[in-house]
């Protein structure tokens, strides 16, 4: 038996195919575009491909992400907190705290020793904090978004940034070119200035160890280490942070198919 | 008599204003440049353009004002002034009756309140997010392939104004493309993002304790229906400046101040 958990994003979607142990068998990630229905069918497939299984083993589906609903395959659809909170505390038991950090929203969460929430913070109104400011300095450098982290890394003498909101960081970071500052010094500031957002949103559940960082910003090594150094905690990130929400989704997925099972025996015994 | 002529130099975030003004406040000319990365020479290269434009040398004026997010940075002044301040001097001595003026230019939005004199008595101001500046209409047409002097245009001619959030401007970008995707037109789109920036600007004015009258100044002066969106939210009229110089209140008012130390200087001499 298998199930699933898609999460569509508002940048991307992930998805992927867990079995009963439970462990990853199949994984996907795309790009989300403008049509979420299409883009949640895609990355299933995607990760049922890449499980080698066909869908007629999967047991049960979770949407989750801001295009949870449009998962139309899915039986179920859980909010992406409490996917994230699941799936952290699946890739490390010992998880207090969650940082998620995604496209257009991040997210701080307080998880419980099942992995069930108990408070979270949220900012989705201002795109300052989240993956777009790194996005738009991307777009402003014409570097692509996977090279920026490790070429922060290699400033000397980071810039201070005074813009709070991303579009005055795109002119902010031209203006300091413009002084001939150098480029990884630049990005160096705009990765301590989006750190330093995501450390107060986390302050507000709770800078306490274990920290577990997902979504998509968490493969950015130079994010990893200011959030290491800014809360002086080590930093849990693994290969499977960015799938983190599909994970969680998945064990949401199994929890039915188990008790679906469950039930269904039951049944049978019934004289 | 001789003409005592005064420049005032505001070097805002996106554009670079240049007033000339002699001793009855009469304006020699004025102009407007986009401001680029370099403060200095943005100032400098403003008021060489405005000389010859009036057919005038350096040595022509007697005190140069700077004033705007690059006044420090505008080495050719002799005295820098906060643009609140400009902005209320203008607009007293247009409308001597106004005691609240709104000012929103590319990066920010200010409210100010201001005494019998036109000086400021208390201001409140948005730096921090484009969403309440002149930045997030300019975004908003740039995604549609427009730019900013299409605004006024553009936001007469809607006929339904689309629903335009008003939270982030990067965001915003989003449910331009829904709109677009559902046929709206661009005269909806811009339409709708003016509504949304007066609402914005409306809340700033109103954590200023208004009092009337009101003027408004900046860009945005251009744009017809930011003043009747305005009018309506705060239930009261709108002064705006004559003859199109709602960009240049800042740096008239700079000219303005600028023979106003001058008079105090020669009085101290004499």
């Amino acid at each position: 038996m298998l199930v699933a958990g898609v999460d569509v994003g508002s940048t991307q979607t992930k998805a992927v195919i867990m079995d009963t142990k439970p462990a990853v068998v199949g994984r996907a990630l795309i790009d989300t575009g403008a049509r979420l229905t299409d883009a949640a069918n895609h990355a299933y497939q995607l990760a049922l491909k890449d499980a080698r299984r066909g869908e007629h083993h999967v047991a049960a589906v979770t949407g989750t992400g801001y295009g949870r609903f449009r998962v139309e395959f899915g039986d179920a659809q859980v909010t992406e907190i409490s996917c994230h909170a699941r799936g952290a505390s699946f890739l490390y038991p010992h998880t207090v705290s969650v940082l998620d950090v995604g496209g257009q929203d991040t997210k701080a969460i307080r998880v419980g020793e099942a992995g069930q929430v108990l408070d979270f913070c949220m900012n989705d109104k201002c795109s300052a904090g989240t993956g777009r400011f790194l996005g738009a300095a991307s777009t402003a450098l014409d570097i692509p978004l996977g090279d920026l982290g490790p070429l922060a890394l290699t400033a000397k003498n980071p810039v201070k940034m005074t813009t709070t909101c991303t579009v005055f960081a795109e002119s902010e970071i031209l203006g300091w070119l413009a002084l001939g500052r150098k480029v990884e010094d630049v990005l160096m500031g705009v990765h301590v200035a989006i750190a330093s957002r995501s450390v107060s949103l986390l302050r507000r559940v709770g800078i306490e160890p274990e920290i577990t960082f997902t979504g998509g910003v968490a493969r950015n090594t130079a994010m990893v280490s200011l959030l290491q150094e800014l809360t002086d905690c080590p930093i849990n990130v693994s290969e499977e942070s960015h799938y983190c929400g599909a994970i969680g989704a998945a064990l949401y997925a199994l929890d039915r198919a188990l008790a679906d099972q469950a039930g269904q025996q039951a049944g049978g015994v019934t004289p | 008599m001789t003409h005592t002529l005064t420049a005032g130099i505001d070097v805002g975030s996106t554009y670079t204003k240049v007033a000339i003004i002699d001793q009855d406040h009469t304006i020699i000319t004025r102009l407007q440049r986009p401001t680029g990365f370099n403060f200095a020479k943005a100032a400098e290269e403003a008021l060489t353009q405005a000389l010859t434009q009036a057919n005038l040398t350096r040595q022509d004026i007697s005190y140069i004002a700077a004033t705007g997010n690059g006044r420090y940075q505008a080495a050719i002044r002799d005295l820098a002034i906060t643009e609140l301040t400009c902005h209320a001097r203008a607009i007293h001595h247009y409308y001597p009756t106004v005691r609240t003026v709104l000012d929103i230019g590319g990066q920010t939005a200010k409210a100010i309140r201001t005494d019998d004199h036109g000086r400021v008595k208390a201001f409140r101001m948005n730096d921090k997010c484009a969403a309440g500046s002149g930045a997030f209409l300019e975004k908003t047409v740039r995604y549609m392939g427009y730019d900013t002097n299409d605004i006024p245009q553009l936001a007469e001619d809607a006929t339904d104004p689309a629903q335009v959030s008003s939270v982030c401007t990067v965001f915003a970008e989003s449910e331009i493309i829904n709109h677009l995707a559902d046929g709206r037109s661009a005269q909806d789109i811009c339409a709708g993002a003016v509504i949304a920036l007066a609402g914005r600007a409306g809340q700033l004015v109103k954590r200023v304790r208004p009092e009337p009258d009101y003027a408004l100044t900046g860009g945005l002066t251009r744009v017809p229906l930011m003043q009747r969106e305005l009018q309506q939210q705060l239930n009261t009229p709108i002064h705006i400046p004559p003859d199109h110089l709602g960009v240049y209140a800042g740096a008239i008012g700079a000219a303005h101040l600028a023979h106003h130390r001058l008079q105090k200087l020669q009085t101290t001499n004499t």
